[in-house]
């Protein structure tokens, strides 16, 4: 235990003194959801008039949605760092030594994790300045951050995991492609549930994103429905478990591949 | 625990009909250098791997430091360095900074990991740009960091695949060095694969010469060279000599055969050239007939793999059904 600890720790500070390296890249990734933020926000700044929206004003409900949907978007790309583990030998060198092979995950996950959990933090700064405000407070903020780092957490597992199984950075770009779309959309990121139509309400229910966005804007409230935040943010701790396995199972059986 | 690495028929096939390792044994010693030599996709790297723990064998058996590679892959991973032949170095991070993770991912405290990535960036003469990212590296810099990499938790067996491939005279030559005082002051057992002849000739005791899979001639270099039974003996004299008179010298002499004689000129074969020269020379004395210039040519390692493998190692390299690319093998085949 104490060896995947200390793993973890040293594979996780090489990821992180190469994220320091090139501090530009985090800031670059921000640009898109500036994007969508302030494009959403202004053309779809009316849609709080429809009867039963129930929200204040767009804004408010708009940062959560940019947030999760940056993290699904921010980490579907995660594989790409491992196909330049694998492409660089690093990978290789990682896997002869006795270093164990979920701390090689692992430092991927704490990685992912800390980047999304910043630009989470800046998205919400960003929308504050631009007028959205948080009547849940510091406590519903959390859990957003939390949620966002989570539903990151899963897509970056099943990145990883194609970039393992199939070593083939098309693959990856094709998954950011088709899910990023779908995934938000098809959830409660920009529409309020009870004005979509009923069978995108269905899927929405199954989507994980949707789990994110209700645990955290169940928290952000100004009076926080918490069975809500422990019902959907339980769905996507368990989620997120099990994709992390599916990727340390991925890298053996990448180990047996090559 | 008999051998620092063992390996027993092994096969590995790959996707493609490829078989890449086709029922290959190799044994190695402390204190030893076995050299894997091979042309192209002969299955020097699919061994180390095996060997490494970083591929299963689809059959056979293989243990490292007495440790079996498939049942006990994590003792192993103790006791081995690995250069690959590929360089697993992190390119945007320092020397450094490379060596002292490795340290720590075999467990070493801080400071003692520090000071002995300082000790190796001594030795590989990398101290200069121990900072520098690796990135900006020479090609023989950035082999050497490999090999530093290897050695960074005092292993007892190496593996090195082609450490010297792309390196320039110089390079090679000291890295020559390096490697075989690895052997012999350290006592590593080691085994380093290579397509120069005249690195294996120069470094390993040991030979191993792989075609297709399988190791088809092994023993010391000397050894294979002398199995071809015939180094070539030419002598010269100042006029031409009786050749009756030569001939019934040579011919009491045992192991000396195929003498052709021509004007002043002679040439023979004898099974250990080195030391039938002095008898030939004495018998010749005797028999008043004095040589002027006598040379022995030692059979080269090429001639001991065109007689192994059936084609000239050059020919075998660059033959297309050999490509290093996988696709191009499971269409040739
Ligand atoms: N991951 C892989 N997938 C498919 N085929 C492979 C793979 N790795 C190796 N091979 C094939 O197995 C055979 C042996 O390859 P190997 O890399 O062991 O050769 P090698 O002797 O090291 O060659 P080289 O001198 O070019 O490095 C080759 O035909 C190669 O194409
Ligand atoms: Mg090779």
């Amino acid at each position: 235990m104490s060896g995947l600890l200390t793993g973890t720790w040293w594979m996780t500070q090489r990821r992180l003194s190469a994220l320091a390296r090139t501090p530009a890249v985090l800031v670059m990734t921000l640009v898109q959801p500036m994007i969508w933020l302030f494009l959403f926000g202004e053309l779809f700044k009316r849609v709080v008039e429809l009867p039963g929206f129930g929200a204040p004003s767009y804004l408010d409900y708009l940062v959560p949605g940019v947030v999760v949907m940056n993290a699904v978007s921010l980490n579907s790309f995660a594989g790409m760092a491992t196909m330049d583990e694998i492409e660089r030998g690093t990978m290789n060198r990682f896997l002869v030594t006795p270093v164990r092979r979920s701390a090689i995950t692992n430092a991927g996950v704490v990685e992912q994790a800390l980047s999304t959990a910043f630009q989470s933090l800046v998205i919400i700064a960003l929308g504050w300045a631009a007028g959205a405000r948080y009547p849940g407070g510091a406590g519903g903020l959390a859990v957003l951050v939390a949620a966002s780092v989570l539903v990151g957490v899963v897509l970056a597992a099943l990145s990883n995991t194609l970039a393992l199984l199939l070593r083939d950075r098309n693959t990856i770009i094709g998954l950011n492609v088709m899910l990023l779309l779908p995934l938000t959309f098809l959830s409660s990121a920009f529409m309020a549930k009870g004005l979509m139509p009923a069978w995108i309400r269905h899927v929405a229910a199954f989507n994980p994103v949707s789990w994110a966005l209700d645990a955290g804007r169940a928290a952000m409230a100004g009076d926080p429905d918490w069975g809500s935040v422990a019902l959907h943010g339980g769905w996507l701790l368990a989620l997120t478990v099990l994709t992390i396995a599916l990727a340390v199972s991925s890298l053996r059986s990448y180990q047996r591949s090559q | 625990m008999a051998h620092a690495i063992e390996a027993d028929r092994l096969v590995k096939h790959y996707p493609g009909d490829v078989r890449a390792l086709d029922g290959l044994s190799v044994t190695v010693g402390r204190g030893e250098i076995l050299g894997l030599l091979g042309p192209n996709g002969a299955g020097k790297s699919t061994t180390v791997k095996i060997l490494t723990t970083l591929v299963r064998p689809d059959a056979g058996t293989a243990s490292v430091a007495g440790h079996d590679v498939l049942r006990r892959p994590g003792r192993v991973r103790r006791a081995i360095g690995v250069v690959a032949q590929q360089s697993g170095a992190d390119p945007g991070a320092g020397g450094r900074a490379n060596l002292v993770l490795q340290a720590r991912l075999h467990g070493m405290g801080g400071a003692d990991a520090r000071r002995r990535a300082d000790e190796l960036l001594d030795r590989f003469g990398l101290r200069d740009a121990a900072a520098r990212p690796v990135k900006t590296y020479s090609g023989g810099m950035r082999r050497r960091l490999d090999v530093a990499l290897g050695l960074v938790h005092r292993p007892q067996v190496l593996f090195l695949d082609e450490p010297t491939t792309g390196l320039d005279p110089e390079a090679r030559a000291s890295m020559w060095a390096e490697i075989a005082r690895l052997a012999g002051d350290d006592a590593l057992a080691i085994l380093l694969t290579t397509h120069y002849l005249d690195e294996a000739d120069r470094l390993a005791g040991r030979l191993a010469i792989v075609d297709r899979g399988r190791v088809v001639a092994e023993g010391t270099p000397d050894a294979l060279k002398g199995e071809l039974r015939g180094d070539a003996v030419h002598l010269e004299w100042g006029e031409a000599p009786d050749e009756a008179r030569v001939r019934a010298a040579l011919g009491r002499l045992p192991g000396v055969r195929d003498v052709v004689l021509d004007g002043p000129r002679l040439s023979a074969r004898a099974d250990d050239g080195a030391s039938a020269v002095p008898a030939v020379l004495a018998a010749l004395d005797q028999a008043g007939a004095p040589v002027a210039a006598a040379t022995v040519a030692r059979p080269s390692l090429d001639d001991v793999y065109l007689r192994y493998a059936g084609r000239r190692f050059a020919q075998a390299d660059a033959a297309p059904d050999a490509a290093p690319e996988p696709a191009a093998i499971g269409g040739a085949r």
